[in-house]
């Protein structure tokens, strides 16, 4: 019966993805704006090495814009159109409707990376790259998508404007992604102790990123996606639990 | 033991410091439709909610079918069918697909799915607007869309918030005789500004303003009530009391 419900939800949100054009527009975008990325700004064909390297240098920044930009959504448009009313009047547990909602749409974030196949392809007519590496790194970028979808789907909870939702899905991903960079620690440095410099880089969603797509998958890297799913998700639930309590 | 379908007791809700609902007590049996009256604000779509699981009361208790809307939520949504205040839908849905996902995460497959899903597009006469997308749909199918939905899984409690707020008298009628056809096997709320419609579809009235209950008893009593023996007469006299403090 809960896998009955979690389906339910899942078929109407991804359905509901394609009945617009929302996602005919996403996936059209990246599967410009991705390669745009790698060949312009990631030279790749001028590294003279056959990997996809200069694709998995951009992709965090395409998708700390785009993935927030899908999960927006999630619950500011059903508290915008009042359609939560008919939802929280449903027999279905919250987790089976935040996790079905989730689940929609690292679907659709998951088409998009599928999308990207052509320039795999072209590596491997073009040389002989590493396709273990290349597989670790789609891997790393999906569980990516999925941590900073489900940080826009949290943040959408706690409003009913689509567009605050995104600029703080957007913000809140990119900061994820920034706490590990030098500026930041280096801007942490002089003044923080060792161990704050080590928790702010060990937040990154870049760092245990970087990680897979060198061919590496670690333990801690994975746990560090699937907790970041998993806790976002829980404030997703929670907030939108708080609401029975709460009122409009 | 009481043995109602429905059941609200002492229930209380606040928003900050306003009392929306402030007490209120009332049962519903099988087999009863109860013509919900209050001026706006008076605390009607609150208790509606507390009884549909979508908002917890501060105090007191909301059962449908003996189950508990906050301990067993659920089980009491599972006997169910609710129209929200506005009838909310999907506006890139069509009635049929919004229908289906309503039972699918109740638990409809296959058979039993379509079959509900055409009874109750048939029931709320929806006809070929049934696959058109709800957005494009006129105020009044809307309506009709959402209490399809609402009483698709053919649940034991029905509560409707204005079901026939925005139609037309042809699909005011429509409504008013789908409610007393389902009226025998259900325990029925509908909330209402429409006053003519108490009469003619309810066998019990009750009466809130300022969040508290006024009149609990036949449509027939709370005429009675009124100077000229009209249910207008007595629901201008009760509320203009309350609100004049």
């Amino acid at each position: 019966m809960m896998v009955d419900t979690l389906h339910a939800v899942y078929r109407r949100e991804l359905t509901s993805y394609f009945q617009t054009p929302l996602a005919y527009v996403f996936l059209g975008f990246f599967a410009a704006a991705a390669p745009a990325f790698a060949f312009y700004t990631g030279r790749f064909f001028d590294t003279n090495r056959a990997d996809l390297a200069p694709l998995f240098d951009y992709l965090p920044l395409l998708l700390v814009i785009l993935m927030p930009a899908l999960a927006m959504r999630s619950w500011a448009e059903e508290r915008d159109r009042g359609t939560l009313e008919f939802l929280m009047a449903l027999p279905i547990p919250l987790w089976a409707a935040t996790l079905g909602k989730f689940l929609a749409s690292w679907t659709v974030a998951a088409a998009a990376l599928v999308l990207t196949f052509p320039m795999w392809m072209a590596v491997n007519y073009l040389g002989s790259p590493d396709n273990t590496a290349i597989a670790t790194g789609y891997l790393g970028a999906l569980l990516l998508s999925g941590g900073y979808l489900a940080v826009g789907q949290a943040l959408s909870a706690t409003t009913s404007n689509q567009v605050i939702a995104f600029v703080l899905g957007a913000g809140a991903c990119f900061l994820l992604t920034m706490a590990g960079l030098p500026i930041v620690q280096s801007a942490l440095g002089d003044g923080a102790p060792a161990f704050v410099s080590e928790f702010v880089a060990g937040l990154s969603a870049l760092e245990h990123y970087d990680a897979m797509r060198y061919g590496v998958v670690s333990l801690p890297d994975l746990l560090y996606f699937v907790g970041l799913i998993a806790v976002s998700l829980s404030i997703a639930g929670l907030l939108i639990a708080d609401r029975r309590g709460g009122g409009r | 033991m009481c043995s109602a379908m429905l059941i609200a007791d002492s229930l209380v809700k606040r928003f900050g410091q306003f009392k929306a609902v402030d007490g209120v007590s009332f049962t519903v049996e099988r087999g009863e439709v109860l013509g919900f009256l209050g001026p706006n604000g008076a605390g009607k779509s609150t208790t509606m909610r507390m009884l549909a699981g979508c908002l917890e009361p501060d105090k007191g208790v909301a059962q449908i079918a003996g189950h508990d809307c906050v301990q067993a939520r659920l089980e009491a949504q599972a006997r169910l069918g609710y129209l929200p205040e506005g009838a909310p839908a999907y506006p890139a849905m069509t009635p049929r697909s919004f229908v289906a996902f309503g039972l699918r995460a109740r638990g409809f497959r296959a058979g039993a799915l379509k079959r509900a899903t055409d009874l109750a597009l048939e029931r709320a006469r929806l006809g070929d607007m049934a696959e058109k997308p709800i957005g494009t749909l006129s105020k009044g199918y809307k309506r009709r869309a959402a209490l399809a939905a609402a009483i698709a899984h053919d649940p034991a409690v029905l509560i409707l918030d204005e079901p026939t707020d925005g139609l037309d008298p042809n699909q005011k009628d429509g409504v008013r005789d789908l409610i007393r056809e389902m009226a025998p096997e259900k325990a029925i709320i509908i909330s209402t500004h429409i006053l003519e419609e108490v009469p003619a579809v309810c066998s019990r009235a009750i009466v809130i303003a300022g969040g508290r209950l006024l009149f609990d008893g036949t449509p027939n009593a709370l005429a009675q009530r009124g100077k000229d023996h009209s249910i207008e007469a007595a629901f201008r006299q009760m509320t203009q009391e309350v609100e004049g403090g």
